[in-house]
């Protein structure tokens, strides 16, 4: 092997023979990789490690061909580098002189370090062998100079909740697999500051990436779009959420998985058509009722969903959903899902049955389901069995909103907050009546306009004449 | 499946093969076509007169096989121990010669290879190509494919192994029993001249007579000690090859043939790998530019770690909540350097022959290291250093060179020599192949040994390579990574080593081999033509590519004009080294 560095002359023809550095003016390096660390100086070029392939994360200097004090034209071939794919020439874009090496040969540095200095004339060639001795000073205690990602993982500890389970045996602390090795090495995360959660205390790759503030590889999502063939034809070509460049200083927390389900649902729902109507309702007689059977453990919300479900049942298209483009798919059951806001999420436990169930029974089913809910303990029919859902901001005093079709249902009503407003009546006498917004988003594949309307105007009539409430 | 071993030994089989190699070559072209059997020029003519005779023979023979005593008062022209592959060639090849033939298996039939070796571990292999195939979006992408997700079914994958061993195996002895061989079972003991004890528990043991007797029992995973097998967490090939897990991380220690083709099946099924290597390189068998670019492709880009220039000293099975244990020591201070915990420890160290209870002590043969000592011929001799007549040993129990096919060649070198013919096989010419994606190949020498020989012998080597990245098939295949390489003598155009990493390798090397085999020189072969597209042009660029020392031309050097002898001497060479003398005759 002692003729190793002979760079691999294969075929000249299909490689590229000599792949240029990027020698950029360290002033001028630019981009948000390491804005705001940049001083300006003079003419004092870095060579950095180049990307010899779309692979490669790091190089091995296999020889330098320039030596310190050598001064290089541009195009000449300064460096040897030994990538994942091939020994390559590398050459530099600037004249100048080679003030300093700051990988020696047989060092490995990666893509993007600087590798070499380059001076311009003689008289800059201290300045940057101080600036030399400067990033080798920097380089062991401070952070790394950073490459994109470490910006938002230095500033950002490692997720502290995970590291409750304390590995117990001490001995196999700071054990890290081989893909969790490289990938530290790549993302210069340093492993002692890692917890593993991997086997027997082990530093699996994923701990090194949540280390590094990197977000799962979009895999998970082609996994799951997959995995849901009701909305795959159309969820195929929603676009997934193009990753942006990650902001400098932010503080990246994934997903907790409710988060996650949230986040896929709602893209998904962009390949559905909705449509919005509203619908103002007065509210005074349904408040009475409600001030009567609150003493007996009913809510609003039961109350409202007691009544969506009477109207739906005369209005079973509204109740139907459309899950493969081509047909209705009336359900036999209504069951009102009734969106929470729990901690860190959202939340859509289903009363099911709401048109048959008295409201006294529906009030006891919500109190046990929202009991489960604060305590995670919904089981999956608890919360993914609805018709049809209802959500209501009232109590915030939001008097208008626009809710979000969930995929597989056919509409969704979003309520307001009950309001003393101005009416006239048809004789045109006025008066202060209690009025509620409320705002339903449907699927015009199968529900359209007239539909909507007609199932609006029996909810409200419903809501206005509200005894048959109590039946 | 090779030990790692393997490259240290046929180092010894090259010296004593060397001499022997380039004699046919040499012959006149007429005649060439028998270089590979290496028969003694008297013969090819005879041969072919009594082709029509002996087949009639042999069909003779396998309708009444059992019948008909073995000459000379014996049970058996040729008794073989073990049904290996080599057995198997050797079984095949002597009732074609018309020698009644009886097989000794103690096992099952088909051996290590079929078993638990070669086979087997294809169909894993099979898979691991697919799963890497699916798995490299980028590749899909630029292919135009779209993959959702990929996943696979270990109980499915290990049962496709274990059918295709069962398939084989049951392909492998009806095809012996078709020609008459008699499989008899048990454990094979020699107990004297020409005299085999054969019998298994509970059953009464027969004594045979045969006029020769091959022993082909083959060899077993070798374990170093210090390390605890419990077929779970720390197993061999042998285990490992019914895929009863697939652990998140595995250690192999041993980065030859059989590590690096695990390897690719663990890391396709999703574990992360970390190879413990004694030597200070992976790899060690293989040509240092292939291993190096082997390492680049198949090792760098995949979930692999690597400890080079230690020992597994002590391997501990895991157990009590405690994960596999496997101490680290230097391979040169034996200093303890690091304790590794993993879930599992593949043992891939090599090979040891399985000769005990052979009864070898009987006849005054001693092994070495467990290896049955044979000759060029592979005629075991005994402790005195003599020729055990009528006794010979192939396969990986001879240790020459521990692979399935080269068992076999060697068991049909030994029939030609029963049968009355001399040969000698020329190991030189026989390939390797490892099965990685993508595949690995290799026969004759490497760089170094055979710039060492060149030295010894005063000739001059040249190289010359050619990349996948210039092939179109390859291209097409979007598997441009790869290079062949080919390392011949200067002068005389002699093919001394072709190394293939790339795409359908150990289909390719081949025309390399056959040319070794057939003593076809560069300047030759680079006249075949090759279909277009197809991988295979990647060996003819590699032969065109090829160019001789230039003839010496007296007017090249005014300086200097040769001496007349000098003169003379060079003419005759060149004369000898002429494409054209060939094509006049």
């Amino acid at each position: 092997m002692a003729t190793a560095p002979a760079p691999l002359s294969l075929s000249a023809s299909t490689l590229p023979a000599r792949l240029r550095a990027a020698a950029v003016p360290a002033g001028a390096r630019g981009g948000q990789t390491r804005r705001g660390r940049m001083v300006v100086r003079a003419k004092i070029r870095e060579i950095f490690m180049p990307a010899l392939s779309s692979t490669m994360t790091e190089g091995k200097i296999v020889s330098w061909s320039a030596a310190e004090g050598d001064r290089v034209n541009k195009g000449d071939a300064v460096v040897v580098v030994e990538s994942d794919k091939a020994d390559m020439d590398v050459e530099t874009f600037h004249d100048g002189i080679v003030a300093a090496v700051l990988v020696p040969a047989g060092e490995s540095a990666p893509v993007g370090a600087p590798i070499a200095l380059l001076a311009e004339s003689e008289e800059e060639v201290p300045l940057a062998l101080a600036k030399a001795q400067e990033l080798a000073n920097g380089q062991p205690q401070q952070a790394p100079p950073a490459p994109a990602e470490d910006a938002a993982a230095t500033p950002s500890p490692p997720p502290s909740p995970a590291a409750a389970p304390a590995p117990v045996a001490a001995g196999t602390k700071g054990i890290a697999s081989p893909q969790a090795k490289k990938l530290a090495k790549q993302h210069r995360v340093d492993l002692a500051k890692v917890t593993g959660t991997g086997p027997y205390g082990r530093i699996t790759p994923e701990d090194v990436e949540a280390a590094a503030g990197i977000q799962p590889k979009p895999k998970p999502a082609a996994v799951a779009a997959a995995s849901a063939p009701v909305a795959a034809p159309s969820a195929a070509a929603v676009p997934q959420a193009a990753v942006l460049p990650p902001v400098p200083g932010a503080t990246v927390v994934p997903f907790t998985t409710m988060q996650a389900a949230v986040s896929k649902n709602m893209v998904e729902s962009l390949a559905v058509p909705t449509f919005r109507v509203g619908y103002p309702i007065v509210t005074d007689k349904l408040d009475e009722l409600y001030e009567k059977v609150k003493p007996k453990g009913v809510t609003m919300t039961v109350l409202l969903a007691k009544a969506a479900a009477m109207a739906l049942a005369q209005h079973p298209v509204v109740n139907a959903s459309c899950r493969d483009g081509k047909s209705f798919t009336y359900n036999s059951n209504i069951n009102i899902a009734v969106a929470v806001a729990i901690d860190g999420g959202l939340i859509t436990p289903v009363l099911q049955d709401a048109d048959k169930l008295d409201i006294y029974l529906l009030s006891q089913n919500w109190k046990d389901l929202v009991k489960k809910a604060r305590a995670k303990q919904l089981q999956p029919n608890d919360y993914s069995s609805g018709t049809f859902t209802l959500s209501n901001l009232g109590m915030f005093g939001v008097d208008r909103f626009d809710a979000i079709l969930p995929p597989g249902q056919g509409a969704i009503m979003a309520v307001g907050a009950s309001k003393p407003t101005v009416v006239a009546d048809k004789d045109g006498f006025f008066s202060v009546k209690s009025k509620m917004l409320v705002n339903v988003t449907a699927d015009h594949r199968t529900v359209y306009g007239a539909d909507l309307a007609a199932f609006l105007q029996t909810f409200a009539k419903i809501i206005e004449d509200p005894e048959s409430l109590t039946l | 499946m090779q030990s790692t071993a393997a490259a240290s030994v046929s180092a010894s089989a090259i010296a004593s093969g060397g001499g022997a190699r380039s004699e046919p070559a040499r012959r006149p072209g007429g005649l060439r076509v028998c270089g590979l059997r290496g028969e003694s020029p008297a013969c090819p003519s005879l041969r072919i007169s009594q082709a029509p005779a002996r087949l009639a023979v042999a069909r003779a023979a396998a309708a009444t096989n059992g019948a008909v005593a073995g000459s000379g008062g014996f049970d058996y022209d040729l008794v073989i121990i073990g049904a290996g592959v080599g057995g198997h060639g050797a079984a095949l090849h002597a009732v074609e010669e018309g020698l009644k033939t009886a097989i000794i298996e103690g096992d099952v039939v088909g051996g290590t290879c079929v078993n638990r070796g070669c086979v087997p571990s294809k169909a894993l292999l099979a898979v691991s190509g697919r799963m890497r195939e699916l798995h490299d979006e980028h590749h899909m992408k630029s292919l135009g494919l779209q993959v959702s997700s990929t996943g696979y079914d270990r109980q499915a994958v290990a049962d496709h192994a274990n059918n295709l061993a069962s398939k084989i195996r049951s392909n492998l002895t009806n095809s012996m029993k078709a020609l008459g061989v008699d499989i008899l079972t048990g454990v094979g003991t020699i107990v004297g001249k020409q005299k085999v004890r054969y019998g298994k528990v509970g059953f009464p043991e027969k004594e045979i007579t045969a006029r020769n007797i091959i022993i082909a029992t083959g060899s077993t995973p070798f374990v170093p000690k210090g390390i605890e097998i419990d077929g779970k967490t720390v197993f061999t090939s042998d285990h490992a090859l019914k895929l009863e897990s697939v652990p998140d991380w595995i250690a192999i220690v041993g980065s030859g043939y059989i590590g690096l083709e695990f390897s690719d099946v663990y890391t396709a099924l999703g574990s992360e790998v970390t190879f413990v290597e004694a030597l200070d390189q992976l790899m060690p068998g293989f040509d240092p530019e292939i291993a190096k670019l082997a390492q680049r492709v198949l090792i760098n880009p995949r979930k692999i770690d690597y400890h080079t220039g230690v020992f597994a000293s002590k391997i501990t099975p895991a157990k009590d909540g405690k994960p596999v244990l496997i101490e680290l020591i230097d391979a040169k201070t034996k200093e303890h350097k690091e304790t590794l915990e993993v879930d599992a420890a593949l043992i891939a160290t090599g090979r040891a022959p399985f000769t005990k209870g052979l009864g070898l002590e009987n006849i005054n043969v001693v092994t070495q290291r467990g290896f049955v000592p044979v000759d060029e011929r592979m005629r075991v001799m005994d402790a005195d250093g003599n020729v055990v007549p009528n006794l010979y040993c192939i396969g990986d129990a001879n240790g020459k060179l521990m692979l399935a096919h080269a068992a076999s060649a060697q068991g049909i070198s030994v029939v030609e020599q029963i049968s009355g013919r001399d040969h000698i096989l020329n190991h030189l010419s026989i390939p390797a192949a490892c099965f990685t994606h993508p595949e690995i190949s290799m026969v004759g020498l490497t760089e170094p040994q055979a710039r060492e020989k060149a030295d010894k012998e005063g000739f001059e080597i040249s190289v010359v390579k050619t990349s996948f990245k210039a092939n179109t098939k390859a291209l097409a295949e979007n598997e441009g990574d790869g290079i062949a390489k080919l390392i011949y003598r200067s002068d005389t155009g002699e093919i001394l080593g072709v190394h293939i990493l790339g795409l359908h390798a150990a289909d390719l090397i081949h025309e390399a081999s056959n040319a070794i085999a057939l003593g076809t020189r560069v300047q030759d072969i680079k006249f075949a033509v090759h279909a277009h597209p197809t991988l295979s042009e990647v060996l003819d660029e590699l032969f065109k590519a090829a160019k001789l020392q230039p003839r010496e031309v007296p007017d090249s050097k005014p300086s200097q004009p040769p001496q007349p002898l000098l003169k003379v001497l060079s003419f005759i060479t060149a004369l000898l080294s002429s494409p054209k003398r060939d094509q006049q005759r």
